[in-house]
């Protein structure tokens, strides 16, 4: 019987080693989901960098107002001309052009931070990297390719800020095999940002897109903690009606 | 009609209104004497029994949560997942509804596991409580129906590609399986029709047949009295009473067990809480992430599972190679073998068991590998469809299969609770298996949990019996609080 314990143990070690090795390593991304600054800034870069052709068809422009932005200021700072605060954020790109461009929809980001979690990182930490890892490669369509989604159908939206980098291989022996290990980047070419603040701004992107998949997740924690202080006390409440019930049960 | 009670004009209003309604309405009375006040449930139950009545409490806040869901909720293929979506952002604390629903589904499977998990270890399934046990089985089954049709209504990646993946099991059935999964389906692919029939099913249809059995099921057990850890008897005869011929080691429903189930529900509210507000998601478990994106007939995605509770069963479905079909075969014959020469049949029985032996061989394509076109038995996926609805199916034979002379796990001998213990841990590794893509590692160690699964139950009759089992005392075991 130990036996099959230890050997499904041993199975369950195996299946997670294998899970570890496959894909890019995420890196992990700084949690600013109660940032509102950040939150702003993200929401900024969205509306400039993204919604050009990724809608978020779930997400209306007055929630931003959550974030700390008044009603005023969408309209002044994040709208197109036509839309009204009350509608959602629908990219102004014709879908089928979009597809005809770049082989592929560009697809709604209002749950991307919630989809693309899993055994890698947290969705946030993907996209984290993901908007970190582009580099020229001239193979591609667009002159762009990426380390964790290779041969992604987007090209580096982001390059101004960026600048060109490319990545750095070192070949290693591993298990008798010769492969390639992602080792740095190179910056060929300066972008308007340093590499912090471009760290940094894509952070607060993520952080939007990560409070845009779930705009009530900060409330939900605020109201959970409230919750679970009053079941404490009707548990003790509980525990005592209890005993008090059943002390003289013998 | 039975008699006017009159109550003194002195009495209170209170008093007095409540023997206005005893006059015209005695059933309800008598019911909460029946069922509450006046059910006598042993005294020594421990915390395994704190599940069945937190299972009840889930299943109202699936009925409350989900009457709120359905106001606001669209059942067509365009709108249904910017609907939960509407819901989650929109609707005022459609969020905490939403997620109360969805956390609750997982909960009531963790709640329901457990609480059969105390059946089994106390055999609660013993006579003469076998229909109880029936009732539970069914009302499994109904839960895994509600659950299974409940996750398509999001009409994410995952609802479409699991329902699609589950209901193309049906088509591997000979014969009628293409036009059954047709029926089901309403269409060639999942789609609107699947949706709505779908939503008309979780909302209404089952739920009701739910409702159904659970009152069965407490009508049943309050009939014949509740199991207790120790496995013994606490009323019928022998049983110890009191000068009122009120059983010595019970005590009335209500309140000491109303009360203490209250203290349950409210440990239950705080771990069930916890999860709702801080991680509602369960890891991926219990909102899986790929859920999030809609549903797309066009992309596949390259890993489908069903959710977490249908894990272990799916687990013995993808178990079912061409490969394990010649151990299985290899398993029947041996058994076949076995009864051929311990048992004193008549030689026309025997007969008619190695013809009935190789009808199955043949249909279990151990003949395949002649290749002759003739002996081909039926696809390994209809068997893994067998042995997937056989997984399930086995549990209502439960009772007929412990043949233990003692109820309870306290007093059978120690190997039995390794044997059980190892059970469970195959169950868990099978449910964990299930959730992750196949590999073949995985595969043979799902191969030897199925085998594991199908060996406890079905070689119960001859394990249940064997080794020292303790003398089981005449009263419960029970120490004053």
């Amino acid at each position: 019987m130990k036996k099959i314990i230890l050997m499904l143990l041993a199975a369950f070690a195996l299946a997670g080693a294998a899970q570890a090795a496959e894909g890019f390593a995420l890196d992990k991304a700084p949690n600013k989901v109660n940032d509102l600054p950040a939150l702003q800034t993200g929401a900024k870069l969205f509306v400039n960098y993204c919604l050009g052709c990724h809608s978020a068809a779930f997400m209306r422009y007055n929630r931003l107002t959550d974030i700390g932005l008044s009603v005023q200021q969408i309209k002044d700072n994040l709208l197109f001309t036509t839309d009204k605060p009350g509608n959602t954020m629908e990219a102004n790109v014709n879908p089928q052009e979009a597809k005809g461009w770049f082989g592929a929809l560009p697809p709604d980001l209002t749950l991307i931070a919630r989809s693309r979690a899993g055994h890698g990182g947290s969705g946030p930490d993907y996209l984290y990297t993901y908007l970190r890892t582009f580099y020229r490669d001239p193979a591609r369509p667009t002159g762009w390719n990426n380390l964790v989604f290779p041969n992604v159908g987007m090209p580096n939206v982001l390059w101004e800020l960026e600048g060109d980098r490319v990545p750095v291989f070192e070949t290693q022996e591993e298990h008798g095999e010769k492969v390639e290990v992602f080792k740095g980047w190179n910056q060929t070419r300066a972008g308007t940002m340093t590499p912090q603040q471009f760290d940094e701004a894509v952070a607060d992107l993520v952080a939007y897109l990560q409070w845009m998949g779930e705009p009530a997740q900060n409330t939900r924690v605020r109201v959970g903690v409230w919750v679970l202080l009053f079941l404490v006390g009707f548990t003790v409440i509980a525990w005592r009606l209890n005993a008090a019930y059943w002390k003289d049960v013998t | 009609m039975a008699e006017f009670k009159e109550i003194s004009p002195n009495a209170s209003a209170g008093e007095k209104l409540a023997n206005w309604f005893d006059n015209r309405f005695p059933t309800a009375g008598a019911a909460f004497r029946t069922h509450m006040s006046e059910y006598y449930a042993p005294k020594n139950f421990n915390f395994w029994y704190f599940f069945g009545s937190l299972a009840l409490v889930v299943l109202v806040i699936q009925i409350v949560t989900g009457i709120f869901l359905t106001m606001n909720y669209k059942a067509d293929a365009n709108l249904a997942f910017g609907s939960v979506e509407y819901i989650m952002r929109d609707v005022p604390w459609g969020w905490l509804i939403r997620y109360m629903h969805s956390t609750g589904a997982s909960a009531f499977f963790i709640v329901v596991y457990l609480h059969m998990y105390r059946g089994l270890i106390y055999g609660s399934h013993r006579k003469p409580r076998e229909l109880v046990w029936i009732f539970g089985c069914a009302i499994f089954l109904a839960l895994m129906a509600e659950a299974f049709m409940g996750y398509l209504l999001p009409w994410g990646q995952m609802s479409y590609w699991g329902a699609q993946v589950i209901i193309n099991l049906f088509s591997a059935i000979p014969f009628v399986g293409p036009d059954l999964a047709l029926l089901i389906r309403g269409d060639y692919v999942v789609g609107d029709a699947t949706l709505n029939r779908f939503f008309a099913f979780h909302v209404i249809a089952v739920p009701l047949v739910l409702l159904g059995l659970v009152v069965a099921h407490i009508f049943a057990l309050h009939d014949v009295g509740s199991n207790n850890p120790d496995g013994i008897e606490i009323k019928g005869p022998g049983a110890p009473l009191d000068a009122n011929g009120h059983p010595l080691d019970g005590i009335p429903f209500h309140p000491y067990y109303s009360v203490h189930d209250i203290l349950g529900i409210a440990v239950f509210l705080l771990v069930f809480s916890a999860i709702i507000f801080f991680a509602p998601e369960g890891g991926g478990y219990f909102l899986e992430y790929n859920n999030f994106i809609p549903a797309d007939s066009f992309k596949t995605p390259p890993h489908i599972a069903p959710v977490w509770y249908f894990t272990p069963f799916y687990s013995m479905l993808r178990a079912i190679t061409s490969e394990m079909m010649y151990a299985l075969s290899a398993i029947l014959v041996l058994g076949i073998g076995f009864v051929l020469v311990k048992t004193r049949a008549s030689s026309m029985t025997k007969g008619l068991l190695v013809v009935v032996m190789i009808a199955f061989l043949w249909m279990f394509n151990a003949f395949g590998f002649t290749g002759v076109r003739f002996l081909n038995g039926l696809d390994a996926k209809f068997w893994g469809v067998v042995v997937m609805f056989g997984s399930v199916l086995t549990m209502f034979f439960l009772p007929w299969l412990d043949k233990s002379p003692v109820k309870s796990i306290r007093y059978r001998p120690g190997w039995h609770k390794a044997v059980i213990g190892v059970f469970v841990v195959v169950f868990v590794v099978l449910a964990y298996l299930g959730t992750e893509p196949p590999s073949p590692t995985a595969n043979l160690i799902s191969q030897i949990g199925t085998l594991f699964y199908f060996g406890f139950f079905w070689l119960m009759p001859w394990w249940s019996r064997l080794g020292e089992f303790k003398p089981v005392p005449q009263r419960v075991t029970y120490a004053a609080h």
